[in-house]
């Protein structure tokens, strides 16, 4: 009878609470250094120390610049005290950092299932939104703000009240070209921004099981955008074949063990959710947001439609306004003025080989500017090997160091107002990418071959 | 620890808007320190600066007799985006004390009970029949109830999350009078699954 999330629940819970919450067991907490400084810092000063530092990880990704021989010193304003003050707590509290420079460092979503810290039946949190990104491993996976952070890592566990649950279908096979960006801009434009309505999800059926982990992760990452709780995709023998040998995966007698344990993280045949929802996976095709939330998306092949039944009028005039288009227009064939491949969205090895393939021997369209951001070092090196670096820069695009990067502005690097940029990320909000920047957000290998085409481009 | 909420009669700002996301609340490029102070001249810069600290004079907290409110109301999904609960901070420094809308982030709705903030769910069309109103509004979080002249609206919250806001409560002190039941509950789990435990990489 239970779900996958009743059985990571039921495997986490210490106590319940009078108030109706939950006190949740948290095995691992990943932190960066745009709130890591605050949140250990603000735990000191209340004099608490961090309970199990072994299960507590850092990561330089936020703020970070990426150009090669990056260091402190940062393009954002004040940037480099974020850097200074989450390396000096984090050494204080004991806690593992992938530093600036350390071959590990990375976007904290890429680096946390490359290393196997994020495992099947664990807990993580992070303070990042995009946290749901690591159920993609089979684990319960979700941000929380700067004061829960201090909680979990003072005391090992969140006070939560259970969320409803919600399972989303993806029946049928992908076409070619159609990828899991893709299939999560399909449900999110069909259902909302606000459709997942702090659900727990697990997405599950045939399209879900076929794709590969890093389209898992892009597909649980796309979740906090759908305003789910988590996300989680039940693990299977492509799971587990993945994680085997990681640094922080168990090995040997306790490997064998882990995986016996394993085996009961699925839904019950007869397991019930709060909602269900099902998409036939087939039917869908290459996808670019037209607005400014990833809700406002539509297939490449289609126009910047009219205001949606109920939607207001005003709010879709004002989308349009900043996006400089109107209703009728074509997406397929839009100029645009950069290409952005990054995030941990889509920056995994596999995002970058088929973008790669859509690139080589051609060059990035005249007056596109275009960049690649690995999503970790590791990430990057691997590509190094592959000669993926080479491919993008003979076309044109220009070769980074990992970070969040230009996912988002944080003061520092943007490519400027007006700018119509198509991204790999997750967010188009407006200033999103920076003041006045409009984004159009899709998949590496759209984003690719847009950036070859100098316009919205389906692969 | 925040001040404790229990009784708030304030003006409220309306903002009917939906999705007003953390980068509209506070932009990144506002979130220039490591602390959770100095952030409210950035609330909302986006929209209440025309340029640098140049006010936008039709920015609804701009105008003169909302520059006091404690209060906003708002559209479907407040505060989606990004987890920064600098949203919040700035907030709360600015002033505001309740945010009522139909409906709110998970994430974001979890850090404002936390940062001392009333996240409150009305329906649209309350909200809009408030936001008609150009008396203060009263807040009482142990009844539950928002009024105005004329008006009257029950409201659902969370019992941990009103718990917290009317005590001013520090959550992590709540948890640590658990401490034996959790030591407890570690220890026959590092049992039952030791990978889960880490020690030196």
């Amino acid at each position: 009878m239970p779900s996958l999330f009743d059985k990571l629940w039921a495997r986490h819970t210490i106590a319940e609470t009078p108030g109706g919450a939950t006190i949740v067991a948290i095995d691992r907490v990943f932190l960066h250094e745009r709130t890591g400084a605050a949140a250990l810092n603000s735990l000191a000063a209340a004099g608490r120390k961090v309970a199990d530092p072994a299960r507590v990880f850092a990561a330089m990704d936020h703020i970070v610049d990426t150009f090669q021989g990056r260091d402190d010193n940062t393009l954002m304003p004040g940037g480099t005290a974020f850097i200074t003050e989450t390396r000096a707590a984090c050494h204080e509290a004991g806690i593992t950092l992938f530093d600036i420079g350390d071959p590990d460092q990375g976007i904290v979503h890429v680096v946390s299932p490359e290393l196997g810290i994020v495992l099947p039946g664990l807990t993580l949190v992070a303070p990042d939104s995009h946290s749901c990104t690591q159920g993609a491993v089979g684990a319960l996976a979700w941000g929380i703000g700067s004061t829960e952070a201090e909680h979990a890592l003072a005391t090992g566990t969140l006070r939560v009240r259970k969320p409803p649950s919600m399972r989303v279908i993806f029946d049928g096979v992908l076409a070619a070209g159609v990828t899991p960006k893709d299939m999560a801009l399909a449900l999110i434009s069909a259902h909302g921004a606000a459709g997942g309505q702090g659900h727990a999800i697990e997405f599950a059926g045939p399209a879900v099981r076929a794709l590969s982990m890093e389209g898992r992760m892009t597909l649980c990452n796309m979740a906090t955008e759908f305003a789910a709780f988590s996300a989680v995709i039940a693990p299977d023998e492509t799971t587990f074949a993945w994680l085997k040998g990681r640094r922080y995966a168990p090995s040997g007698a306790m490997w064998d063990a882990a995986l016996a344990d394993w085996q009961d993280l699925a839904s019950d045949p007869d397991a019930l959710f709060d909602r269900e929802v099902t998409i036939d996976a087939s039917t869908l095709a290459p996808m670019v947001s037209w607005g400014t939330s990833p809700g406002q998306s539509t297939a490449i092949t289609g126009v910047v439609p009219g205001v949606a039944a109920g939607a207001s009028r005003a709010a879709h005039d004002k989308s349009l306004a900043y996006m400089g288009l109107v209703e009728g227009q074509s997406l397929a064939g839009l100029p645009i003025d950069a290409a952005f491949i990054g995030s941990c969205t889509n920056s995994r090895l596999s995002d970058l080989e088929r973008a790669a393939a859509i690139v080589a021997g051609r060059h990035v369209a005249t007056g596109v500017r275009a960049i690649v951001v690995p999503g970790s070092s590791a990430v990057k090196r691997a590509a190094e090997a592959l000669g993926l670096d080479r491919i993008f820069t003979d076309a044109g695009f220009e070769w980074r160091e990992s970070g969040c990067s230009m996912c988002f502005f944080a003061g520092g690097e943007s490519f400027g107002a007006g700018q119509r940029v198509i991204s790999s990320t997750n967010r188009n909000f407006e200033n999103r990418q920076g003041p006045g920047t409009r984004t159009h957000i899709a998949s590496p290998e759209t984003v690719a071959a847009s950036a070859i085409a100098g316009r919205i481009a389906a692969p | 620890m925040s001040t404790p909420f229990v009784t708030l009669t304030a003006i409220a700002a309306p903002m009917l808007e939906d999705n007003i996301d953390t980068d509209i609340i506070i932009p990144s490029r506002e979130m220039k320190t490591t602390g959770k102070t100095g952030l409210a001249v950035g609330l909302f810069a986006g929209r209440r600066y025309v340029s640098g600290r140049t006010e936008n004079p039709d920015f609804i907290l701009n105008q003169p007799q909302f520059r006091t409110a404690a209060i906003l109301l708002a559209g479907d999904n407040f505060g989606c985006g990004s987890s920064r609960e600098h949203a919040v901070w700035a907030l709360a420094e600015h002033g505001i004390r309740a945010v009522i809308a139909p409906s709110f982030s998970p994430i974001f709705e979890g850090n404002a009970a936390r940062g001392g903030v009333l996240p409150l769910r009305l329906p649209r069309a309350a909200v809009a029949a408030l936001a008609a109103s150009p008396a203060p509004l009263t807040i009482d979080l142990p009844a539950q109830t928002v009024t105005a002249p004329g008006l009257h609206f029950a409201f659902a919250i969370d019992a941990e999350a009103k718990a917290m806001l009317i005590g001013g409560l520090d959550a992590i002190d709540l948890t640590l009078q658990s401490a034996d039941a959790i030591a407890a509950w570690q220890s026959r789990n590092r049992l039952a699954r030791p990978w889960v435990y880490l020690g030196n990489h």
